[in-house]
């Protein structure tokens, strides 16, 4: 993905260059540029890696989920990552959601498939207050919010450096932590993963690189659940266009032919035209 | 030079010409009988581009008209339920986020031909200015749709733009309280954009059409800039220039499927994927890329105009600001009366080709500092762009070019021109000028 | 295509049945269809749709005689609780006379509990309860006469209501979807 948009951003930059359509290049303000990473999503040809994304799944709802939310993920996508509908209600349901029953009270139900993850404050402000006056943002979309934004949430997680590295000069406050990776070094969330935090039902090893790399490929998931499918349809869509474009260049070849050695179309138009009136 | 009419051969269409004449219309407009010079380049390609974005955008935008939001608490989820529930809503979106670069694409490489070959120079006056009309009108279209997915930019983007009213003396702060129907961007404001978003692209559809209208009264220009002397130097639109526009068409949509399908964000900027919070604005506001130059310009007076000595300040540098950015458009207005040179195309012109690279390359510079933050070397150079900008249009075009160029000898016809060097099986002598 | 036409052709050095020409449009051809595919797809219900929810109905709150009308699907659910005599006169009646043959014992998983569709088969109107000729519903739009078993019995709709998939939980809950 990364790696695609830098060619196809040099690519636009080579073309319009002329025509002033230079791109801003913004470095975030004294943070580290991510480390690059190689998914399997990225490139034309990126596939989705559906094991990692369910470890990253396991990882949002262990970790992630006690303070992030996940608007417009309902359970039923699920199915698109690899699990079926059985599984799907399965997890819906060690969910609890609020329903209106019609007596008119709140009622706490099982979530069906329907339903999304349900947010871990019931508000903004609830969840501030909470966080130290910081909002923790919904994750649905952080991959596409944050410039470079699966490797942003890779380093990011591993971005905690122990206190005694933490250099001179930076006055944390109290709730804030030192991270390579945040614009300002400053983040309000705590080191989340650390090994073995959570035990993979695939018996994957979850190391801290293991458990970010998960994270990341669920999140881009999540905030495109279409990229493969789109980049599948692109693939085709320029294959089509490519064999028009060669028909259509040899229809011009052709049809230019006779102008390119000089013919005169118009003034033979021209002249059968006036003999056309004088023969009416 | 007038072209062929139609003459229908059939029955029925003898019978429905002379009701409703739409087959020649056609046919006098893009057909067999309009005719057009011979030695148009593929630069020739980027007006009927134009129009192919323009109905791209209208038809992708009407759809997603259907499913969008235009309220403040819901228009940032609509926008993702059209994302991610709508059926090839994902496609439609980015084709028309992304179409909307590509418009901006089109026209800037349509118009800077223009520049090159000298077409705003009579009789293509009107022509010209037309297309200026429509680049104005491209821009408020192009600003309030940024404005509807009500992510970070498109907020902060609308309170800035907004603001620039504010700087005319007096009334600007109600100028803006009027727009935004508030003291901030809200509601009213998502809803106006909104449908002012939905009018403008059939307003422009009006000018276009006015555009290609003045474009058939004195033909196409050509890259000789010279005038057609007689049918030898012409061929009908159909089929030399349908089937040379249609590769062109092919051609784009393949640049444009590699954003579409591949990259469709990479124009676009992260913060967008944030909703709108009016307590936090972003760290570095950019409008979209094709905005950047105009922001540079607006950006590049920090200085105000004042009586010496007295204190008074007749101009802020806020209003200089948008009086120097409104003015580098509408400078463009009256280019056919500030090129007096009478030769048109940058072939024959060795010294304006010469600036209308250093303008070129002003314009990209321009447009790179409309994108770095306003601090160290930025302003300085912001400046020196502008002043450039305007010394080019003000100066350097009426009054230093007509001194010191002299243009090169013209070819006799189009025809003689590009037959040079080739034995044509039928070379005809070039008709003398009517 | 005259004569003339053709001539025309010729001169220019074009022959309209070239196996190129032919080629490249039927190519745009069928890559305007492909490109026209997704205006008309985005209009179909948009999967948050597609997968509305089932709904869950407690049967027990409903009085015997009485009925309650439920949100299903963006449609109306009739749900009356029938009394006995309401069953006898449903099951009565000679099939022969009805527009819609269909017994009663088709109409409902437990007689007491009938569950409809409340949208009139004719063009979509929600009838009224307890209303027209043969006491069971009546159709203002256009007077359909709908039976207690909810049959068309006279006016102009084609066929009885509807009836939902729905299953019991238990005694007196339904899921319906």
């Amino acid at each position: 993905m990364r790696s695609c948009s830098k060619t196809v951003r040099a690519g636009v930059l080579a073309l319009t260059m002329g025509l002033g359509a230079a791109l801003p290049a913004q470095a975030a303000g004294g943070a580290k540029e991510p480390m690059d990473v190689d998914f399997q999503f990225e490139g034309p040809f990126g596939t989705w890696n559906y094991p990692s994304i369910q470890r990253g799944l396991q990882v949002y709802r262990q970790i992630c989920s006690s303070c992030h939310k996940l608007e417009n993920v309902p359970f039923r996508t699920l199915t698109q990552i690899g699990f079926s509908e059985d599984e799907v209600k399965a997890i819906a349901e060690q969910y609890q959601v609020d329903t209106i029953n019609d007596y008119g009270e709140v009622e706490q139900k099982p979530a069906a498939t329907n339903d999304e993850f349900p947010a871990p404050f019931p508000n903004e402000q609830a969840a501030k207050a909470a966080n130290n006056n910081a909002y923790p943002p919904n994750l649905s979309l952080i991959t596409k919010a944050r410039e470079h934004g699966p490797e942003y949430v890779y380093s990011l997680m591993q971005g905690y450096v122990e206190d005694s590295e933490i250099p001179e000069g930076v006055n944390l406050a109290p709730g804030q932590y030192y991270n390579e990776y945040m614009d300002g070094h400053k983040i309000s969330m705590p080191r989340q993963l650390y090994p073995m935090m959570v035990m993979y039902d695939d018996g994957t090893e979850a190391t801290v690189e293991q458990m970010s790399r998960d994270i990341a490929n669920f999140l881009v998931w999540a905030a495109q659940p279409e990229m493969i499918d789109r980049k599948r349809m692109g693939i085709n869509v320029l294959g089509f266009l490519f064999i028009l474009s060669v028909l259509l260049y040899m229809t011009t070849q052709k049809v230019w032919k006779p102008v390119k050695e000089g013919a005169t179309p118009w003034k033979d138009i021209i002249e059968r035209d006036q003999a056309n009136r004088q023969d009416a | 030079m007038a072209g062929v009419q139609y003459r229908p051969q059939s029955g029925f269409m003898q019978w429905m010409e002379s009701r409703l004449p739409l087959v020649g219309f056609v046919y006098s407009a893009v057909g067999k009988g309009y005719p057009t010079p011979r030695n148009l380049t593929y630069l020739w390609n980027f007006g009927f581009l134009a129009g192919v974005c323009l109905v791209v955008q209208i038809a992708t935008g009407i759809v997603l008209a259907m499913h969008y939001v235009p309220d403040a608490t819901m228009a940032f989820q609509s926008v993702e339920h059209i994302m991610r529930n709508v059926n090839y809503g994902w496609l439609l979106r980015y084709v028309h986020a992304n179409g909307a670069s590509m418009f901006f694409i089109v026209v800037y490489i349509h118009i800077f031909r223009g520049l090159y070959y000298g077409s705003y120079k009579a009789p293509r006056e009107v022509l010209w200015m037309l297309g200026v009309v429509i680049l104005l009108l491209m821009m408020a279209t192009a600003f309030m749709g940024y404005v509807l997915p009500w992510g970070q930019m498109s907020f902060w983007g609308a309170t800035v733009i907004t603001g620039l009213f504010s700087a005319i003396p007096v009334v600007g702060e109600q100028i803006q309280t009027l727009l935004l129907g508030g003291f901030s961007v809200g509601d009213p404001a998502l809803n106006r954009f909104f449908s002012l978003h939905y009018l403008l692209p059939f307003v422009i559809l009006g000018v276009v059409i006015l555009h290609v209208w003045a474009l058939h009264i004195p033909g196409s220009n050509n890259p000789l800039g010279i005038d057609v002397k007689g049918p030898q130097d012409q061929i009908p639109f159909h089929p030399y220039y349908t089937v040379k526009d249609g590769l062109g068409i092919v051609v784009f949509f393949m640049f444009f499927a590699l954003f579409v399908f591949f990259a469709p964000n990479s124009l676009g900027h992260p913060d967008n994927y944030i909703p709108a919070d009016p307590l936090v604005t972003p760290p570095h506001i950019v409008p979209e890329w094709y905005f950047l130059p105009f922001y540079a310009i607006l950006r590049s007076i920090t200085f105000d105009i004042a009586i010496p000595f007295t204190g008074i300040t007749l101009m802020s540098a806020k209003l200089l600001g948008v009086l120097a950015m409104f003015a580098s458009i509408l400078i463009l207005f009256a280019l056919p009366w500030l090129d007096r040179s009478p030769v048109r195309s940058c072939k024959f012109r060795p010294v304006y080709r010469i600036f209308f690279w250093v303008l070129m390359v002003d314009c990209v510079l321009l447009t790179y500092v409309g994108g770095m933050p306003a601090e160290g070397i930025w302003p300085t150079l912001a400046l020196i762009g502008t002043i450039y900008y305007f010394f080019h249009f003000l100066v350097l075009l009426p009054f230093i070019l007509p001194r010191i160029e002299k243009p090169e000898p013209l070819p006799n016809s189009i025809f003689e021109a590009v037959m040079e060097g080739k034995s044509g099986p039928s070379t005809p002598q070039a008709a003398p000028a009517e | 295509m005259s004569s003339e036409e053709l001539t025309v052709d010729n001169a220019e050095g074009v022959n309209r049945r070239d196996f190129l020409y032919v080629a490249t449009a039927g190519w745009a051809a069928v890559g305007t269809a492909f490109a026209v595919w997704p205006f008309i797809a985005q209009m179909a219900p948009s999967a948050d749709v597609k997968a509305m929810a089932t709904v869950e109905v407690d049967l027990s709150r409903i009085p015997e005689g009485s009925e309650i009308k439920v949100m299903w699907q963006g449609k109306p659910l009739f749900i009356r609780h029938r009394t006995a005599e309401e069953i006898e006169q449903a099951r009565s009646v000679d099939l022969s006379e009805l527009p819609d043959p269909e017994p009663d014992s088709d109409r409902a998983i437990k007689p007491e509990y009938l569950v409809m569709i409340g949208v009139c088969t004719h063009l979509g109107c929600i009838p009224n309860a307890e209303s027209g000729d043969y006491g069971g519903w009546f159709c203002p739009c256009h007077g359909s006469h709908y039976d207690i078993a909810g049959r068309i019995r006279k006016g102009p709709a084609p066929r009885n209501l509807d009836l939902p998939p729905y299953k019991y939980t238990d005694d007196t809950t339904i899921i319906v979807g």
